[in-house]
């Protein structure tokens, strides 16, 4: 399989290329090398481990936006695999950039809406590499009302580099639809719990990202403009990127540090696209514990503590 | 040099003459360039007497122009801003605050108060666009929630003068987080069916148009405001392509139907009274 290594994984790529070679050797050659394999295989993970273990913000960054890393489809095809998806705002058009369904975990039903990215070239460019228009929110908003309709729990998956910048956005009104959406979800009378499980960029996140319980993934960011955004406004040159990171604190356990964010998942070995699988479990037992930690609540109590939630969002001084 | 200017006398010149005049005491329209007697200019609020230019003015002067005299009361005055993630880029955020502190005599970006328009109890908050763009940080977010909730209590209608490039990046995801904040208190305000009507100047960019800025029951905007999601630079380089005029004007929000209404600013009052009463018609004066 090719991993894609990232620039700080190089040690690893080698190692494990390395690995990939003996294998290819061992098929034929008489020598026993598995011993040798495993001893490999215990570095690779070993220094994996290790160079885990002291990531920066900005190269969290690139694991979160890494193009293997697990998106809201593969998520829902592993814990709601009776996932019917639904289409359309109902007034202009379908958004590829954001997905919506109903589906169960575990016996649950629940409304799903997540941001959806591309895989390959084609893809990534139907899906506008995630960045929802306005037709996407109202889409969104559309499902939300439904869901309290029906009494379904709404989950969301966080995963855009922001909403899309562009002259039709503008004419639809992407202002509107993203303040809109923070609107409803204020208020929405059924639980709602967002997981950030790749980039979280800016306005364009939050409006599916207002509720209840907002989780992360360990390896993923959420800000409120893009590093590189950020680096060419402030310091006037998008090469400071990874100042800008930094100094942002994107990344999950910081900004649990900052109780902005109520729980940090743990990713597998190497992060969740080096285990999809295990990174989905994670996911769905999360997404589960919260729901139960819901239902113990009414309706009213909901409403009474996420707007206790959101008005303490925000750090003063007052003398 | 046109022939003109050649014929005329260098002292006699208009250039020249501005630039020995103290300055402020002329201001020069950004528009149409024509020369204004300041004096002239304020009696017209800040818009240019020859183009009809609305030039941005400070949130002081703005609610001054729009609530009846002597009816004010400061809401939050004493929220100020902290710097919890110790940010720092070519400065410090620290450093910036200060700055602009002093710079506009202000805490923070956003001025909220209670008084009166035409004889009506209301609450306006109203931006600071000189204070760091006019930014939404932790106090506007929580100055523009508590002045909701004022409005809540009260049942004043709550009024809106929004003029800011979005969020405040030096606080990073707090900021963010009062996109959500404020839209929450004014989804509380429309469950209680008090009116929100949100004036949009020039300009008003990003997360604050993302949020408080457009969720007016009724939104308004001054002429010509620069309004819009994403600034015009950031669409030019997404899209590669030079943008039409007027786009993201007010005009251009009126004919998508974002917006209600543009009213000059020198109708604001009496539009926006004339509004609140049939919406919410309000009580008539007890009768002996």
């Amino acid at each position: 399989m090719d991993l894609k290594f990232l620039d700080f994984e190089q040690p690893i790529a080698e190692l494990e290329a390395k690995i990939e070679e003996l294998r290819f050797v061992g098929d034929d050659a008489e020598v026993n090398i598995n011993e040798e394999v495993a001893r490999l295989k215990e570095k690779s993970e070993s220094l994996t481990r290790s160079i885990f273990s002291k990531l920066s913000a900005w190269q969290i960054a690139q694991i979160a936006r890494h193009p293997m890393r697990p998106y809201t489809a593969d998520y829902l095809q592993s814990i709601a695999p009776d996932f019917q998806e639904l289409h359309g705002d109902r007034m202009y058009a379908d958004d590829p950039a954001i997905i919506g369904g109903v589906g169960h975990i575990d016996g649950r039903r629940i409304m799903f809406i997540g941001h959806q990215k591309g895989r390959d070239t084609k893809e990534r460019v139907r899906r506008n590499y995630g960045m929802p228009k306005p037709e996407g929110y109202r889409k969104a908003q559309r499902l939300m009302r439904m869901a309290a309709k029906f009494s379904l729990p709404i989950v969301t998956f966080i995963d855009t580099p922001g909403a899309y910048p562009g002259v039709g956005a503008e004419e639809r009104g992407q202002s509107e639809a993203i303040a809109y959406s923070l609107y409803l979800m204020a208020r929405l009378r059924t639980p709602i719990v967002s997981v950030v499980i790749g980039e979280g960029g800016s306005g364009g996140a939050l409006a599916i990202g207002v509720g209840d319980r907002l989780m992360m993934l360990q390896y993923s960011i959420y800000s409120v403009i893009s590093p590189e955004g950020c680096a060419s406004i402030l310091w006037k040159s998008a090469e400071k990127a990874e100042d800008a990171a930094a100094a942002m604190r994107i990344t999950a356990e910081s900004l649990s540090k900052f109780e902005l964010v109520d729980d940090v998942l743990p990713e597998p070995l190497g992060a969740a696209h080096r285990n999809p699988a295990a990174a989905a479990d994670v996911v769905r037992n999360a997404l589960l514990n919260s729901l139960d930690e819901l239902d113990k609540l009414d309706i009213e109590q909901i409403l009474v503590e996420r707007q206790r939630r959101l008005s303490g969002f925000g750090q003063f001084k007052e003398s | 040099m046109s022939w003109f200017e050649k014929l005329m006398p260098s002292r006699i010149s208009t250039e020249k003459r501005t630039r020995s005049v103290p300055q402020g005491v002329w201001i020069k329209c950004p528009k149409c360039d024509a020369q204004l007697y300041r004096t002239e200019l304020e009696r017209n609020l800040y818009v240019c007497p020859k183009c009809d230019h609305h030039m941005r003015i400070g949130a002081r002067r703005r609610i001054e122009y729009f609530l009846d005299a002597d009816s004010l009361t400061e809401l939050n005055a004493s929220l100020e801003p902290e710097d919890p993630l110790k940010f720092r880029d070519s400065k410090r955020y620290r450093d910036r605050i200060v700055q602009a502190q002093k710079k506009t005599g202000e805490k923070d970006a956003l001025i909220t108060v209670s008084g009166n328009l035409m004889g009506r109890p209301v609450v306006v908050c109203a931006f600071e666009f000189a204070f760091m763009g006019g930014s939404m940080g932790s106090v506007v977010g929580e100055k523009f929630s508590r002045a909701a909730e004022h409005s809540a209590k009260t049942a004043a209608p709550l009024i809106s003068f929004s003029a800011s490039g979005g969020a405040r990046m030096q606080e990073a995801l707090f900021s963010l987080l009062q996109m959500a904040k404020t839209s929450a208190a004014l989804a509380n305000l429309g469950e209680l069916k008090i009116p929100y009507v949100s004036v949009l100047t020039d300009p008003t960019t990003g997360g604050v148009s993302a949020s408080l800025a457009m969720l007016g029951d009724v939104n308004i905007a001054e002429p010509k405001a620069l309004i819009g999601f994403a600034g015009p630079r950031v669409i030019e380089q997404t899209v590669r392509q030079k943008l039409p005029d007027g786009f993201q004007r007010s005009e251009f929000l009126l004919d998508h139907g974002a917006i209600d209404m543009l009213i000059d600013r020198r109708q604001l009052r009496e539009q926006i009274a004339s509004l609140l009463d049939k919406l919410v018609p309000m009580p008539a004066p007890p009768t002996d």
